[in-house]
Order: C-alpha cells, then sequence, then structure tokens
C-alpha cells in the first residue's frame, strides 16, 4: 500500500471514528450536565429569544472595545471565512464530503479557493505572531493554543502545496494533505478546535441566562 | 574465418535504398521527439551513423500482446525503420518468423554473440512460485529465461505496466505471485516504460535515445523523465475546467458535452505521469480523456487496485464500509458522554448535599 493509498484508507476511516466518537463523547458529556437551579424569579420568558439574539449581537465587539480587538477580531474573521471557502467551495473537498454524506453542491473556482487558503495561511500566521508577541496572550496561550494553531493551518499549507506541485510530487503532496487532515480529525474534538461545535451552544446558554435574569445582551 | 563486419545503421538504411538525407531526417525527427536540442539531433546521427545496430532480445511473459501491439503503431521511428534500420531484433516470439526450438536456439545464439552488448526489452509480469511454474516458454520458466538474458544484457527495458510495476498480474489477490522486472533484476540497469500499453513512441523514443546516449535520466519509479516528468493533468488541455470548477457528473450530461473536466468521473490524471496530453496515440490522434474517458492511471505502479476507475481521487477509499464505523464510533461517543455526565452529575449531588449540611459544633 502506497502512502496515498494509505491517506485515503486507514488513515482517514480511523480518524473519522475517533473525530465521531470524541465529537459525540464531548457534546454529550456537556449537555447532559445537570445544571445549576435558579430559584430566582425570572425577569423573562423568553430566553430562546435571547439565547439566539446573544449569538448574533457577539459576532462583533461592543462599541467601547472595538478598537483594542479590532485586529485580532479581523484575523480571526478572515481564517474562519477563508476556511470556509477552502473546506467547502473546493470542488476535490465536495466530492470527498458526497463520498461520506452523499450531499453535494455547486463548487467556487479553483482560483478563488486558492487565494483564500493564501489568505487564511496569511492570517493564521499573523494570529501566531500576535500571540507570540503580546505578553499577555503569550502568558496566557498553552500547549493546546499552539498545537491547534499548528492541525489547523497544515491542511491548508500542504493544500496549496499540492494544487502548486511544490515541494514533492503531488501524489506525496496529497498524501501528506489528507494526512493532515486525519491529524486535525483527530485532534479537534480534544481541544480547543472543538469550539467548531461548541461556541454557539456557549454563547446561546449565556444568552438565555441574561434573557432570564434580564440582563442587557 | 568470416571477416565480413555487420553494417553500422547509416549502412542499413543505405542498404534498403534509403538516403543519407533519409537516415539524417529520421535522426532529426527521433531528436524532435525526444525534445533533445537541435545540436543533440546532429550528435545522435553521428553515434547511430558509426554504431552497428545493436542486438535487441525481446521477452513476453505474462501479457496480453497490447504493449507488442502498441509498438506496431509507432509512428516515428516506426517499428519496421526501427527493426530493418536500427536495431537486430533477434527475438521476438511474436514478430519473428522462426518458431520452437530454432528459435530458441537463435536467441541463445545472439545472446552469446552479444553477450555484455544486447538491450533486453521485457513484456509482462514474471511469476516467481513453484519455480516460475505458471509461465513456462519451451520447457524453461519465465523466471529462469528473465534472470539469465538479464545478466548479460547492457540494459533492460521493462516495456508496459506489467514488466514495469506487475500490472494486472499482479493486482489483488494475485495468484500467480506476479512480479516485475525491477523487483527481480533490479541490480540491472532497468528502464521502465509504463502504460497499459505504453505511448509507441515512448517505446521507440527510449531505444534510440538509449542507443545514441546510453540510460537516460529516469524518474524514482525509473521511468524517463523526459516521457513521464509531468503529469497528464497538467498537460491535460481540459485542464482550465477544472480552474474553473466546471466538471462532467455523467458521461452523457451537459459538462460531458462541453468537455469539461473528468475528475469528478474519477479521472486519474492529476496522479499519473505520461505523456498521453503531449504525445497523444496514432500519428497524435487522441489520446483517453480526449475521447471522454478518464485518465484510468494505467502508467502508475498498483493502477488496478486504486480504488475503483469511476471514484474521484479526493473521495475515501473505505475497508469494509464507513457508515458501520462511524455508527459504532457515534453509540459509543454517547455512551461514554453519557456516562461522564452521569458520573458528574453523582459528583455535583455530593457536593451539594454536603453544602446543605449544618456544620459541626466546634
Amino acid at each position: 500500500m502506497d502512502l496515498l493509498s494509505f491517506a485515503r484508507g486507514p488513515a482517514l476511516q480511523w480518524a473519522l471514528v475517533i473525530f465521531v466518537l470524541g465529537s459525540l463523547w464531548r457534546l454529550a458529556g456537556i449537555l447532559l450536565l445537570r445544571r445549576k437551579p435558579d430559584y430566582a424569579e425570572p425577569r423573562s420568558r423568553a430566553t430562546w429569544r435571547g439565547a439566539l439574539k446573544l449569538v448574533v449581537t457577539r459576532t462583533w465587539s461592543r462599541r467601547e472595545f472595538r478598537a483594542s480587538t479590532a485586529f485580532g477580531q479581523s484575523l480571526g474573521y478572515v481564517f474562519h471565512m477563508g476556511l470556509v471557502v477552502v473546506v467547502f467551495g473546493f470542488v476535490p473537498h465536495i466530492l470527498f464530503i458526497h463520498s461520506l454524506t452523499g450531499l453535494q453542491w455547486p463548487g467556487l473556482p479553483s482560483s478563488i479557493v486558492y487565494v483564500s487558503g493564501a489568505l487564511t495561511v496569511a492570517a493564521l500566521v499573523a494570529a501566531l505572531v500576535r500571540r507570540l508577541s503580546h505578553p499577555v496572550l503569550r502568558l496566557l496561550s498553552n500547549f493546546d493554543d499552539y498545537f491547534s494553531w499548528l492541525v489547523t493551518v497544515t491542511p491548508v499549507a500542504t493544500g496549496l502545496l499540492a494544487v502548486a506541485h511544490l515541494g514533492a510530487r503531488y501524489e506525496t503532496l496529497l498524501a501528506v494533505h489528507i494526512l493532515s487532515v486525519c491529524l486535525l480529525l483527530a485532534w479537534l474534538p480534544f481541544g480547543k478546535l472543538m469550539h467548531v461545535f461548541l461556541v454557539f451552544i456557549s454563547r446561546g446558554t449565556t444568552g438565555a441566562l441574561f434573557a432570564r435574569k434580564g440582563a442587557s445582551t | 574465418m568470416n571477416t565480413q563486419r555487420d553494417p553500422t545503421v547509416l549502412e542499413s538504411f543505405q542498404q534498403q535504398g534509403l538516403s543519407r538525407r533519409a537516415f539524417l531526417k529520421f535522426c532529426a525527427a527521433t531528436a524532435s521527439l525526444l525534445a533533445l536540442p537541435a545540436a543533440r539531433a546532429a550528435e545522435l546521427a553521428e553515434k547511430l551513423a558509426g554504431m552497428t545496430r545493436p542486438t535487441v532480445i525481446y521477452l513476453s511473459f505474462q501479457e496480453c500482446t497490447g504493449c507488442l501491439e502498441s509498438l506496431t503503431r509507432s509512428f516515428q521511428p516506426t517499428l519496421e525503420s526501427l527493426i530493418f534500420n536500427t536495431i537486430s531484433l533477434a527475438y521476438n516470439d511474436t514478430l519473428q518468423a522462426a518458431a520452437g526450438e530454432a528459435a530458441e536456439a537463435a536467441r541463445e545464439d545472439a545472446m552469446r554473440k552479444a553477450w555484455g552488448k544486447y538491450v533486453l526489452i521485457v513484456d509482462g509480469a514474471i511469476p516467481r512460485p513453484e519455480d516460475g511454474a505458471y509461465c513456462v516458454i519451451g520447457g524453461r520458466s519465465a523466471l529462469d529465461l528473465l534472470r539469465h538474458a538479464a545478466e548479460g544484457a547492457a540494459a533492460v527495458v521493462a516495456v508496459g505496466t506489467c514488466a514495469a510495476f506487475g500490472g494486472i498480474p499482479y493486482a489483488a489477490p494475485n495468484p500467480t505471485g506476479a512480479a516485475s522486472v525491477q523487483d527481480l533484476v533490479g541490480d540491472r540497469p532497468v528502464i521502465n516504460i509504463s502504460g497499459c500499453p505504453p505511448i509507441p513512441e515512448v517505446i521507440t523514443g527510449t531505444i534510440v535515445y538509449f542507443l545514441g546516449f546510453g540510460v537516460p535520466e529516469l524518474d524514482a519509479q525509473r521511468r524517463p523523465t523526459m516521457f513521464y516528468g509531468t503529469t497528464i493533468h497538467d498537460r491535460c488541455y481540459r485542464r482550465p475546467f477544472y480552474d474553473k470548477g466546471l466538471f462532467a457528473r455523467s458521461f452523457d450530461d451537459e459538462g460531458a458535452r462541453n468537455g469539461w473536466c473528468l475528475y469528478e468521473l474519477g479521472c486519474k490524471g492529476p496522479v499519473t505521469y505520461n505523456s498521453c496530453a503531449t504525445m497523444k496515440w496514432n500519428d497524435g490522434t487522441s489520446f483517453p480523456i480526449q475521447s471522454g474517458h478518464g485518465c484510468l492511471g494505467c502508467s502508475e505502479p498498483n493502477f488496478w487496485d486504486g480504488g475503483g476507475f469511476y471514484r474521484p481521487l479526493s473521495s475515501g477509499l473505505w475497508h469494509g464500509g464507513i457508515g458501520e464505523g462511524l455508527g459504532v464510533a457515534a453509540v459509543a461517543g454517547v455512551a461514554i458522554g453519557g456516562a461522564a455526565a452521569v458520573a458528574a452529575r453523582q459528583r455535583q449531588k455530593r457536593i451539594t448535599e454536603a453544602g446543605k449540611k449544618p456544620p459541626e459544633a466546634p
């Protein structure tokens, strides 16, 4: 079995198994936790509306914090949107998802995906430089932050190298790209990348709590 | 004592009634095929003019004769030109007039006379178990014939994917224990010309290059980089459609009619190194992708076991079905998460109850 067949076969298969098992483990473990009873009279019973409102309003900073958070938040938007374009817009990726789920949608021109990929890598590198150069951020960062960054940037970078045929033969680069995706899938449920699933759940929970207490969202 | 020397390549041309000009045109066309600079065309002509026609032994083992069929359709240089003027084909069991013991004796005689200098061309895979009993020619196994012939060869040219990488006989479950030429005589200078079949001009071009300049530059699979240096995808005329995201989704949809990229239909062009997209077949008439079918990747190792000709390259190669595995993983994940939550709830309860107890009197 050559490296590409290994990457497309057993490696991807096991990575997906770990991804599904780990993600559901974490989600079930969190969602089935006992909630702390709140005996106070609720200020509002429209907790769902509060949850949805906070999910939307927390997508940008409040005015008083905007100047200090603009750079970091912009970087975050660039690489998150770039990742969405790359993962869900590139036809080979859509075909992979189709082979797994049966779902399919029209792809984007490759040039748009390549530009998005390059911007994503640039934004991720800038985010790492900021994390390393900012004294407070550096103090707050741990292994999870750096490893999560690494497993996020590697598939994008190897994917760009593969389509550009830079550094090695295409099939080797493709195999390395798929193996890096395997690493991402296997790590995602157990590190901070789990925010892929938890970000809106945690925001919604906070919003519902705020609504119940009558706090501003 | 026989003092008559063998004719040179140029003299062979002239004996056939061809002029020196025709010989130079042959060299120029071959150099052009090999993408050699003009100076090297003259060098090729000079070398071929002065050399006697080298002996070539062509052995066929586990194969379908498709490679030889392909070779007979070479347009430049043609097979006739090659065997009448450029090489001395001493043995090929399909093309030769002799048969049986006479043919085998002719082969042994030619090998003895040119020991250490002849070119050995091998077509087909070689079965190994039972001392190679699954492929026997004239009472000798293919394994024995190959090992003996390779010992005296200046170079071994493995023609076709079966000879180069095992090909279809090597495909799972490989019932005859087939092996490639390089697996068996890898210590000799082996040149692989893979393809099922290879492009005819790639076979003839490589042979002529070897006669003029020796073993060409080879890639990691021992294939001449002048023919196998780039992927079919890189040189495909449908590549702009790939870049635009325009793909045929079936063999008779609008995309197929418009000549869009065949990636979604399983084309293996991105991982297949060959010259099909540039040299094409039948004197540059067409190649499989131009005829509307995706590349099968036939010039790559294990192409027959690559997960299906019609599965896109980016799809997974699942072993035993992915659905069941993911289903079990999902159930296990929920079960472990649920158990963790129950344990956490009990811990929460214990803490809450401990908090309700009145403090003990000091």
